[in-house]
């Protein structure tokens, strides 16, 4: 089989080429495969903008919608909930939330527009459990907010992280603005 | 191999298209395994029939179940209530994934104490790792499917390990789950993974598995390899076929494992919550996390070394790197000799380290945390990676006591 002399060059250049074709092809099929993964148009469009009606949220109450398929609670704070911002603030890790998610409009201390309501992904930045809203729960170094009972995370009243717990960021504030006084729109930006 | 080209009848016809009798003899009647196996031997042949187990009872419950968000929850209801034996059917499933992870832990654990993975048989370990991870990704998308409170938030906290991945974190979890939390779209997919890709990927793994051990040979609890000395035939002096010895010797592991395994099935499907969940037998809620979330109880090690970092991204580190170490043990020691009868007393405490960690690590990864806790899931934690560490550093020159050149 062998006695006739061939060309070893040709032949490994032509089996190198058909290699690299065929992995290019391999490649290019592959992407329909995984893009089928991606969320659908359906799952997309779900993750519109809602209105949330707040008018009947009464002083330290929690209210729960439905965004993105995520929850969104809007929590109506209190001046007493309100005054533990400033003297948690040393025992936070992102006290300024330069390292979190949230619009410019709500990049202060309350982390909201309007200081008394609270907006906020109610998704623990560490694995995505839903923490808890536990206004009363005091301990040593916290003063209420709210608590993940996965991996014990704690977050003050702005949804602020403390230092020394798993989740590495504060919790994210969706864009979201005031249609009036009773009515916000969470998904979309105000017009500035 | 005999000709079996001359032979008559069925058979030989059959021979003489399809290699029927040369398998047979090659894997069964003429694979010569060491005369000296014990029990431990036993948990190799014990995982092969769990997964049989798994894939026929896996079978009869997808013609059920239905893997829609909606109706998931209702039609597990259904099979345990309404469809004839069904309960059985979906007991023996779940009772049986926690026995495979009982069967594939015992038999790795036999693997580390006689040295099994060590030269040449690195390979065989490594398809053996190779079916540990599916074999969880398996179980992993499997909980996912009854749709209860825990098969939701343990998906949840699980793909949210991915998030911790740098830059790309957060578009790779949304890609595997298809939608902004876990929707419908996350258990149709993980229902496909489960029934059709994974078990693919695991019968060709047990294959590979099987295939690189009778190319090489099985060890033995003195850890000496039997080839050394054969007889006229070439068959090793200390062996003995499979069949019928071992495949009769198996067969009474086979009956107490079945009874054993039909008192959990019959008497304690649930296993006080640790092999079905309290919290499962909930709808998933996605508005609502279990006060308290825990994994089954085969992921829990790997839970608590998680648990016990206070950073996101060096939790999910160790976690993994804690299941990548055993994937390179056969690098790790050093040693020549494989047999813990003839190894260091060092090499014992090490592996005794090892399986208090493990353990330790386990219960508490079912615990709700508490600073006691954390501190001893540290300690542990320490311990797991330890005996890692140690076994390198021991198995330089390790002080063996000399090794028999044939079992006695």
């Amino acid at each position: 089989m062998s006695s006739e002399v061939s060309d070893n060059d040709r032949r490994r250049f032509l089996t190198a080429a058909t290699v690299v074709v065929g992995a290019v092809g391999t490649g290019f099929v592959a992407v329909p495969f995984i893009k089928s993964w991606n969320p659908s148009a359906r799952a997309r469009s779900a993750g519109a903008p809602i209105k949330a009606d707040i008018s009947k949220l009464e002083m330290g109450q929690q209210i729960i919608f439905k965004w993105q398929g995520k929850p969104v609670w809007v929590v109506r704070r209190d001046q007493k909930a309100l005054a533990t911002l400033s003297r948690v603030a040393e025992n936070l890790r992102d006290a300024d939330s330069e390292d979190s998610i949230q619009p410019d409009y709500a990049r202060n201390e309350h982390r909201s527009i309007k200081p008394e309501y609270l907006v906020i992904v109610g998704i623990c930045t560490h694995l995505g459990c839903s923490p808890t809203y536990r206004p009363n729960m005091i301990e040593a170094d916290f003063l209420g907010g709210f608590f993940c009972p996965c991996h014990g995370s704690k977050f003050d009243f702005s949804g602020r992280v403390y230092s020394g717990v798993p989740a590495p960021t504060n919790l994210t504030v969706p864009p979201h603005y005031y249609i009036d006084d009773g009515l916000i729109l969470i998904g979309e930006d105000g017009v500035a | 191999m005999s000709d079996n080209s001359s032979k008559n009848g069925i058979m030989g016809w059959i021979d003489a298209r399809f290699p029927l009798t040369k398998m047979w003899e090659e894997h069964l009647s003429k694979y010569y395994a060491p005369k000296n196996f014990n029990f431990w031997y036993f948990f190799g042949s014990l995982a092969l029939l769990v997964l049989v187990i798994q894939i026929v009872t896996g079978i009869f419950l997808t013609m059920h179940y239905k893997p829609d968000g909606d109706l998931a929850f209702i039609s597990v209801e259904y099979i345990m209530r309404d469809v004839d034996w069904g309960w059985l059917i979906r007991y023996l499933h779940s009772t049986g994934s926690s026995a495979f992870f009982i069967v594939v832990y015992l038999h790795m654990f036999r693997g580390v104490m006689y040295g099994s993975y060590q030269k040449p048989r690195e390979l065989i370990w490594l398809f053996g790792m190779f079916i540990y991870l599916a074999l969880m990704a398996e179980a992993f998308m499997g909980y996912l499917l009854p749709w209860g409170q825990m098969s939701y938030w343990g998906a949840q906290v699980i793909i949210s390990l991915f998030g911790a991945i740098p830059v790309i974190g957060d578009d790779l979890t949304l890609w595997i789950r298809g939608d902004f939390v876990i929707a419908d779209a996350t258990l149709h997919r993980f229902f496909a993974l489960h029934v059709v890709a994974v078990p693919l990927v695991l019968i060709m793994l047990v294959v590979m598995h099987i295939l690189a051990l009778h190319e090489v040979g099985s060890n033995n609890p003195e850890g000496i390899e039997i080839k050394k000395y054969k007889d006229e035939d070439g068959n090793p002096l200390d062996g003995i076929p499979f069949h019928p010895y071992y495949s009769v010797k198996d067969l009474v592991g086979v009956v107490v494992f079945l009874i054993l395994f039909s008192v959990v099935v019959f008497f304690m499907p649930e296993m006080g919550g640790y092999f079905l969940e309290h919290a499962n037998f909930v709808p998933a809620n996605q508005y609502q996390t279990p006060e308290h979330i825990a994994p089954v109880w085969y992921f829990t090690p790997y839970y608590a070394i998680l648990r016990a970092v206070p950073d996101k991204l060096i939790g999910v580190i160790l976690m993994f790197a804690a299941i990548f170490m055993l994937f390179i043990l056969p690098w790790i020691d050093r040693g020549k000799v494989h047999s813990i009868r003839y190894r260091s007393t060092s090499f014992k405490w090490l592996l005794a380290m090892l399986v208090v960690s493990f353990v330790g690590l386990g219960y508490l990864g079912a615990l709700p945390l508490s600073d006691i806790r954390t501190f001893f899931a540290r300690v542990y934690s320490i311990g797991y990676f330890g005996f890692f560490l140690g076994l390198w550093w021991i198995s330089k020159n390790e002080k063996t006591k000399p090794v028999p050149e044939r079992i006695q």
